[in-house]
């Protein structure tokens, strides 16, 4: 049976996810420590299936100003990966990344920017690579886009855009814990359904 | 002041004077204001899709612009409102993400405000305002006494139309 919609999805399902989201975060945070060279935790990322307007309230609600960095899967799994920090987090970060600075996310300038695709470079990369050497499937990302908006208005984008049959997402909540400080930010992972079939299938879980 | 009546993602309600409306942080959705003068009738509708797929597991009227705008017409006249009067005022429909190696990416807005105007030309209902498109998102209120829309984002500030 293939699944149709991510509500059914069982707890087998979820604990494979939970588990891809454990390994995926482990490297982003890697590749995050090695970018602001500190170190960097993880909790153990709490991996849900949301509705969009719940997704929006987890993350502070609908006008909350966010910074997104969006990525497209391709290969064998489709699908659109989303990095979502808040706004002053990210501000932070920025200042980490490119060594102090007033960075307002609202006015990005294109140094900022392309500071952030290359922090999504990096996340997105380190979690389909942790998908990739899971499954043993072929997956390449899009060079990340970058937003920053109120979350509702970001949020619906990569359900619309893949044209998905629910407004349910996955939703994979890490917090990245540095020395002093932490910044938690979220991943969202909308597959395309037969992709997320197929994954589960190369994994040898039956659905 | 108003208590303002919440529509969310795929939602559409109607309600009359003195009653007003908002609906959150619109990307590529789109936020359509129906009103008609006399009755002082209103009704918003926030749509996702442009057009209701043929089979779809969990069918949302609601979700799609060429489901959710005759429904809401429908209800309207059900409620004293003649199609004649009607106005609609609309916002929404940008462009959130430039994806740089996948120009088709983020057509969506665009394909939802084709879609909205297309609908509401088959329903005879005329557009008196709109705010689309562009690269921000935005939030709507939307007022049954005067049927004023009111447009605020990060990007431009509250506009009034």
């Amino acid at each position: 049976m293939a699944i149709r919609d991510l509500s059914q999805l069982d707890a087998l399902h979820i604990d494979v996810l939970k588990e891809i989201g454990n390994i995926g975060a482990g490297n982003a945070a890697t590749a995050l420590a090695q970018m602001l060279n500190r170190r960097i935790g993880t909790a153990v990322p709490n991996v849900k299936i949301l509705d969009i307007s719940e997704a929006d309230r987890a993350l502070g609600g609908p006008e909350t100003p966010v910074v997104a960095i969006l990525a497209e899967l391709y290969g064998d799994i489709g699908g659109i990966m989303m990095f979502v920090v808040g706004k002053s987090s990210a501000e932070q970060l920025l200042r980490e990344l490119l060594g102090g600075g007033n960075a307002d996310c609202l006015n990005m300038t294109e140094l900022e920017r392309s500071a952030f695709s290359e922090l999504g470079n990096v996340m997105v990369g380190s979690y389909i690579r942790a998908i990739a050497s899971l499954s043993g499937l072929r997956i390449k990302m899009s060079v990340p886009a970058v937003t920053c908006d109120m979350v509702g208005s970001l949020l619906t984008v990569p359900v619309a855009e893949i044209g998905a049959v629910s407004d349910r997402i996955l939703f994979i909540e890490d917090d990245f814990a540095g020395a002093a400080d932490t910044i938690p930010a979220d991943m969202l992972l909308i597959p395309r359904l037969e992709s997320l079939n197929k994954l589960m299938n190369s994994l040898g879980i039956s659905l | 002041m108003n208590q303002f009546i919440t529509v969310s993602i795929s939602d559409m309600k109607i309600a009359s004077s003195p009653a007003a409306f908002v609906t959150y942080a619109l990307g590529s959705c789109i936020g359509i204001c129906l009103y008609d003068p006399a009755a002082k009738v209103g009704g918003l509708g926030h749509i996702m899709l442009p057009h209701f797929p043929e089979d779809g597991p969990e069918p949302q009227v609601n979700r799609y612009a060429d489901t959710c705008l005759p429904a809401m017409v429908a209800q309207m006249e059900r409620n004293g409102c003649l199609r004649a009067r009607m106005t609609a005022k609309i916002a929404g429909g940008a462009k959130m993400f430039e994806v740089a190696d996948d120009v088709g990416f983020g057509n969506i807005g665009a394909r939802n405000i084709a879609a909205v105007k297309s609908v509401l030309q088959q329903l005879q209902v005329r557009i008196v305002a709109e705010d689309t498109g562009l690269n921000y998102g935005r939030t709507v209120y939307f007022y049954t006494e005067n049927g004023v829309m009111v447009v605020k984002s990060f990007a431009r500030g509250v506009k009034t139309y």
